[in-house]
């Protein structure tokens, strides 16, 4: 990740012009060797007058701007922001900018949106891209009046020469810059930010006003000339195989086309991919669905059909008392002595935490339009990864990658489970078989019983604070369901005497990642029983938080890859957080104040929750403050505070009410009456996010304003009326009080 | 199957469907009207709404039987040209991330204005606490709904 961050522009890229058959000015900029050839190909194709979209900016004669936004949007506003990069370098007027969602394509390079990191690998491209056309107008501006570059300067959509005073619109210098070489690399000057004027402001989505009204832009909206539309049915327990079913009886159905069997595992024997079920395709998608309710299928038993959640939890506990060195308990980091540090501590305290299964629950269920003919498929998908789901597609039809040609649709929401492309493999099956354009709807059901879902976990936790309050020594074992905690995680690093053990549970459970993997749940765990320990010091959290964090500034990572952890910006958003919050004031019994802070998809957030619980137990989170560093510059200031406000709101929907029972190896929960999601009446009322700029190079912003909540609302909690939870979600635990 | 007048946003449409279908299902398969959302089909999350007879429904669960009846009116029909006060606030304000719940907000927003045209903060949480948003926008809902009957207002007091 930071190798990407920290690579010179040039050695990954080159820079093209091409002229358009229509006349404007493309500025290809191809990231990839590989993309190379693609590329060349297409410009062949634009000499021929084809409109191929294979570059990011586009000018017309009439002075549009078009702008290629590759990324899927998800709703982190990445079509958005990443335009305005361009817009901004470019000197382009935001009025005349159009984007244009880009298929996928080798020549836009990277276009998965994951792991907030579109804004890191694209942010300096991006403005690369809009320099190197802004250099390229100039230049045409200045030879058209016979005048240095230096004297001119493009700003608004046109190219002005200070000295006279005269203007030329974008549009009409593209006949002439077309003719013009590309500028050597180095030539190209990038803006000072101190000039910027779109960057840093607040730009509206430019979808907006798409959205508002209804138009057809998310993969369900999708449809195709003698669609058919499908459902797919699997195993409740996971990836257990059909054994028979009355396939005859549905086929007699109203409406219903067909109904078969997809008994294929691909990739073999991976739950994320194409696993066996039962398909039914209709002429509606009601005809499919009523049919479905008619289905009978004998399943065979499946890996796993006994396993659930108080089993694991037992398995956990058992594996907590096995010493080191046991059968599945690594040691994953040893610093100094830790038995020496316990025998010596002023107070130990012992706690275990646990946190269960949850969804994504995409407000978009699982979809995905598929076209199968012969070895070619054409699919449009809300997929996080369209290069993915190209390659399982043409894994599941046997054909090139190539051969399938993936359409970007918008998406109802990502988290991280479209990262995945399995609605894109059952799709492809069910249409190979039946030759038509198949539009599959999973349904809520399906979406809660074969997400790919954020793993449960256990934390068995010892601590202890010397006798000047310092933090001495800190034992945590870790009981997984897939990844454990890294040898690097928050607090290794910054304590002397240092242990982390992990273990796995065998459980044949789906999982993927779930906006801030891991972070959104080592976070809680961490920063709680940190504050469990600052309380047995008698220190101030906050105080207790900052000494902790140190005095040094990058604490190097372990290893060739270990990566590092700014100390000192996370000390200033804690110190900045405590108080804006106005940490400390006096509050009345029933209230309090409580800190979460984390490092994570190279960003560095703080937040304050206040909450208020009634002594009959009720919470209200009132206010929650949130000090954020993702860098030098915000992008779209209205997108990112949209961002940090959605993953606060998030957090907390999380922490306070989800949650899935696993029992007889299936998951219990239905739809949204047993799956609980936060509603508008217990939002926060008040959140204040506070962008702090530093001097790095801006990273992304779905992430990592997540995890601090969950603790900083129970930290409040406890401050609040004394009781210390331990489980997530918040709604298993009484928080009565008198 | 069964045939059915349906009076979608002003115009007449005959459908020939299960009678037991949603409307939803109608709108969407039948009549290309994609604005309401499948999110829950159980009434649980409201990304479905739209007004029958001018009162705010949940379409997945209205069989297409029983709306054969009433004017039926879906985002797409609640301004002819995306200029209705809450689209114009939702546009003003940023409100959507991915937008998916959105239509469904702005169905039951219209509703509460309809009859409550300066709504408090707790009249906006009652009137929308049915409608889920996955991306938690609910903040930037809230602001959205005052901020349309704001520019509900100031447009009456032009016209008065
Ligand atoms: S789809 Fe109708 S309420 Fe959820
Ligand atoms: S904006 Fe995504 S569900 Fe509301």
């Amino acid at each position: 990740m930071s190798a990407i961050l920290e690579a010179p522009l040039g050695r990954r890229s080159f820079l093209k012009i091409v002229t358009m058959a229509g006349g404007g000015l493309v500025l290809g900029y191809y990231v990839r060797p590989e993309a190379r050839a693609d590329a060349a190909k297409a410009d062949v194709k634009n000499a021929e007058g084809s409109f191929a979209p294979n570059a990011f900016i586009r000018i017309g004669p009439d002075g549009t701007v078009t702008v290629y936004s590759a990324r899927p949007e998800v709703g982190q506003g990445i079509k958005t922001s990443l335009p305005m990069v361009v817009a901004e370098e470019l000197g382009a007027d935001w009025g005349s900018v159009k984007v244009v969602s880009a298929q996928l394509d080798p020549v836009f390079g990277p276009q998965f949106a994951g792991g907030s990191m579109s804004t890191p690998m694209d942010y300096a491209v991006m403005r690369k891209m809009g320099a190197t056309a802004r250099t390229i107008l100039v230049e045409a501006a200045a030879q058209t009046w016979g005048a240095p570059a230096g004297e001119c300067v493009a700003a608004g959509g046109m190219v002005r020469h200070t000295p006279s005073g005269r203007s030329i619109k974008f549009g009409d210098l593209v006949a002439k810059a077309s003719t013009l070489p590309v500028p050597a690399e180095d030539s190209v000057k990038l803006k000072d930010p101190k000039n910027f004027t779109l960057l840093g402001s607040r730009i509206g989505g430019v979808d907006n006003p798409k959205v508002v009204t209804g138009q057809p832009l998310f993969g369900i909206d999708q449809t195709r000339p003698g669609m058919v539309y499908a459902v797919y049915e699997k195993s409740p327990v996971w990836g257990a195989r059909p054994l028979s079913a009355n396939l005859d009886q549905v086929r007699a159905l109203p409406g219903v086309r067909d109904a078969f069997i997809i008994d294929r595992t691909v990739p073999e024997n991976e739950l994320t991919g194409l696993v066996p079920g039962v398909a039914i395709v209709a002429d509606s998608t009601w005809a499919a669905f009523s049919a479905r309710r008619q289905l009978k299928v004998q399943w065979e038993e499946g890996r796993f059909p006994d396993s659930s959640w108080d089993d694991f939890a037992r398995q956990a506990r058992e594996l907590a008392n096995a010493a080191p060195g046991a059968n599945n308990v690594t040691e994953a980091r040893r610093d100094g002595d830790l038995d020496k540090a316990f025998a010596g501590a002023a107070r130990v305290v012992e706690a275990s935490y646990s946190y269960p299964f949850i969804s994504h629950a995409n407000l978009e269920p699982q979809n995905c339009l598929a076209h199968v003919q012969g070895d070619r498929a054409e699919v449009w998908a809300p997929t996080q990864d369209p290069e993915g789901a190209r390659r399982l597609a043409s894994k599941v039809l046997g054909t090139a990658p190539e051969k399938v040609q993936v359409n970007i649709t918008r998406i109802g929401g990502g988290f991280g489970r479209r990262l995945d492309a399995d609605p894109v493999a059952e799709a492809v099956a069910i249409s190979q078989r039946v030759g038509l354009p198949v539009k599959l709807t999973w349904n809520r059901t399906d979406d809660l019983q074969h997400d790919h879902y954020r793993p449960g976990g256990f934390h068995f936790l010892k601590g202890a604070v010397d006798s000047k309050g310092g933090l001495s020594a800190w034992r945590s074992h870790h009981v997984a369901f897939g990844s454990n905690m890294g040898a690097d995680d928050y607090p290794a690093r910054f304590v002397p005497n240092y242990l982390l053990l992990n273990s796995k549970l065998e459980n044949g459970i789906p999982q993927g990642p779930w906006r801030a993997p891991g972070s959104n749940t080592y976070a809680w765990v961490v920063c709680c029983f940190l504050d469990e320990l600052a309380r047995a010091a008698g220190r101030d959290p906050v105080e207790f938080n900052l000494a902790l964090l140190g005095d040094r500034d990058l604490v190097p990572g372990s290893g060739a890859r270990g990566r590092p952890y700014n100390a000192s910006r996370m000390r200033n958003v804690v110190r900045q957080v405590a108080e804006k919050a106005g940490w400390g004031k006096p509050l009345s019994r029933g209230k309090g104040m409580g800190l979460g802070y984390y490092f994570c998809h190279q960003g560095y957030v703080a937040e304050v929750a206040e909450v208020t619980v009634s002594p009959k137990g009720e919470l209200r989170v009132d206010r929650v403050v949130a000090a954020v560093d993702v860098g030098s510059q915000i992008v779209n200031l209205s997108g990112a505070e949209n961002q940090v406000q959605g993953a606060i709101i998030d957090g907390l929907s999380a922490a306070w009410l989800q949650e899935l029972d696993i029992r007889q190896g299936r998951v219990v929960q239905a739809n949204f009456d047993d799956y609980t999601m936060l509603r508008m009446n217990d939002a926060p009322r008040a959140i204040e996010v506070h962008f702090i700029k530093t001097d790095y190079p801006p990273t992304g912003l779905g992430e990592p304003a997540l995890p601090p909540l969950a603790p900083a609302v129970y930290n409040a909690i406890f401050a609040a009326t004394g009781k210390r939870v331990r489980q997530l979600p918040l709604s298993r635990t009484d928080l009565s009080w008198s | 199957m069964s045939r059915f007048t349906l009076r979608v946003n002003g115009q007449s449409h005959k459908v020939d469907v299960a009678p037991d279908t949603p409307l939803l299902w109608v709108l969407r398969d039948n009549l290309g009207l994609v604005g309401a959302k499948f999110g829950c089909g159980i009434g649980q999350c409201a990304a479905c709404v739209v007004h029958l007879g001018g009162a705010p429904i949940r379409s997945c669960m209205m069989p297409v039987s029983a709306a054969a009846s009433a004017d039926i009116t879906t985002i797409e029909g609640l301004s002819a040209d995306g200029s209705h006060a809450l689209q114009k606030a939702w546009c003003e304000l940023d409100v959507a991330q991915c937008g998916y719940c959105q239509p469904g907000q702005i169905m039951s927003a219209a509703a509460l204005l309809a009859h409550n045209p300066n709504p408090s903060d707790d009249d906006i949480d009652d009137a929308m606490a049915g409608n889920i948003c996955r991306c938690a926008t609910y903040h930037r809902i809230r602001a959205g709904i005052h901020k349309a009957a704001e520019i509900m207002a100031a447009a009456k007091e032009v016209r008065t």
